[in-house]
């Protein structure tokens, strides 16, 4: 099984108030409180998604990460909608809206947040926002497994499972948070670069 | 202007986090989900508690709720029916 065969066509990283892509900065808002940094990036970069705002803090996280990953670099109509798959790690699941439901259950327990209390829901979010209906799964891991993701990955794309993945690392808890996300397909485009374990933990240690 | 009406659009925004829609531009007849402002179901069990947390009020039926629920007059009707008179 050969990981050339896979490229990185994008990546997206959001973590200590700034927002990447493809290593270039564009967004950052150092004053604000977590919450407010999403809002704050969702404004700046014009969406109209009134669903975001209901979303918890991790599903903003990835949905946000998802859309500037995507944006101008991943055309929808070049796959089926069960080409494109999601995999994703973290290291606190759903932890951070757990601690919130449980508040809530001493009053009323809320709907809104119990539906978010699984870590996978950010794939949802992400799958419903872009029609994607491909194979999904979500790992909590310690740290970010790249050997593990890269296969698991390739896995899906070298036996035609999926034709397109996005995977990486969407991670909250309380104002502790990280995300990147890589965009890889089977197509060596302009300034696309091999999926390989070397270049992950490269673009990784630059993030 | 009726207080209760005003009172209930502001929590509807608040409870669901309607954070693009001002509780003046929901209108009184309008209908709350699909066609109108567009809510899930999930938003449903929410104006469910916020019946309970606001109101003391129980849906005795969840079969009503689509007729509960239809707007915000209905909501309104449904309250002034159902309150307890201490709450």
């Amino acid at each position: 099984m050969l990981a050339e065969n896979n490229y990185i066509t994008s990546f997206c990283d959001i973590s200590d108030h700034v927002i990447s892509k493809n290593g270039k900065t564009v967004f950052e808002i150092k004053i604000a409180a977590f919450p407010d940094f999403l809002i704050s990036a969702y404004h700046l970069f014009d969406f109209k998604y009134p669903k975001f705002y209901k979303m918890d803090n991790l599903s903003k996280l990835g949905w946000l990460a998802s859309e500037i990953l995507l944006k101008n670099s991943f055309t929808h109509t070049d796959y089926k909608p069960e080409e494109v798959g999601i995999v994703l790690a973290n290291a606190n699941s759903s932890l951070d809206t757990d601690l919130k439901y449980f508040e809530t259950t001493k009053d009323y327990a809320s709907p809104s947040l119990f539906v978010y209390t699984l870590p996978n829901i950010v794939m949802g979010e992400i799958c419903i926002r872009n029609r994607f209906k491909g194979e999904n799964a979500f790992f909590v891991q310690e740290k970010f497994d790249v050997n593990f993701i890269q296969q698991y990955v390739n896995n899906l794309l070298n036996n035609n499972i999926l034709q397109a993945c996005i995977c990486g690392w969407i991670d909250v808890l309380q104002e502790d948070y990280k995300a990147v996300l890589f965009l890889v397909e089977k197509k060596n485009a302009a300034e696309s670069i091999p999926f390989t374990t070397e270049n992950i933990e490269n673009i990784l240690s630059k993030n | 202007m009726d207080t209760l009406l005003t009172d209930l659009k502001k929590q509807i925004v608040e409870q669901l986090n309607l954070q693009d829609i001002k509780p003046e531009d929901i209108g009184d007849d309008q209908p709350l989900f699909v066609e109108g402002l567009g809510l899930d179901s999930i938003d449903a069990l929410e104006l469910i508690v916020l019946l309970q947390q606001h109101y003391k009020i129980k849906l005795a039926n969840a079969e009503d709720g689509p007729k509960v629920f239809h707007s915000v007059k209905t909501m309104a009707d449904y309250i002034r029916a159902n309150q307890p008179t201490n709450a």
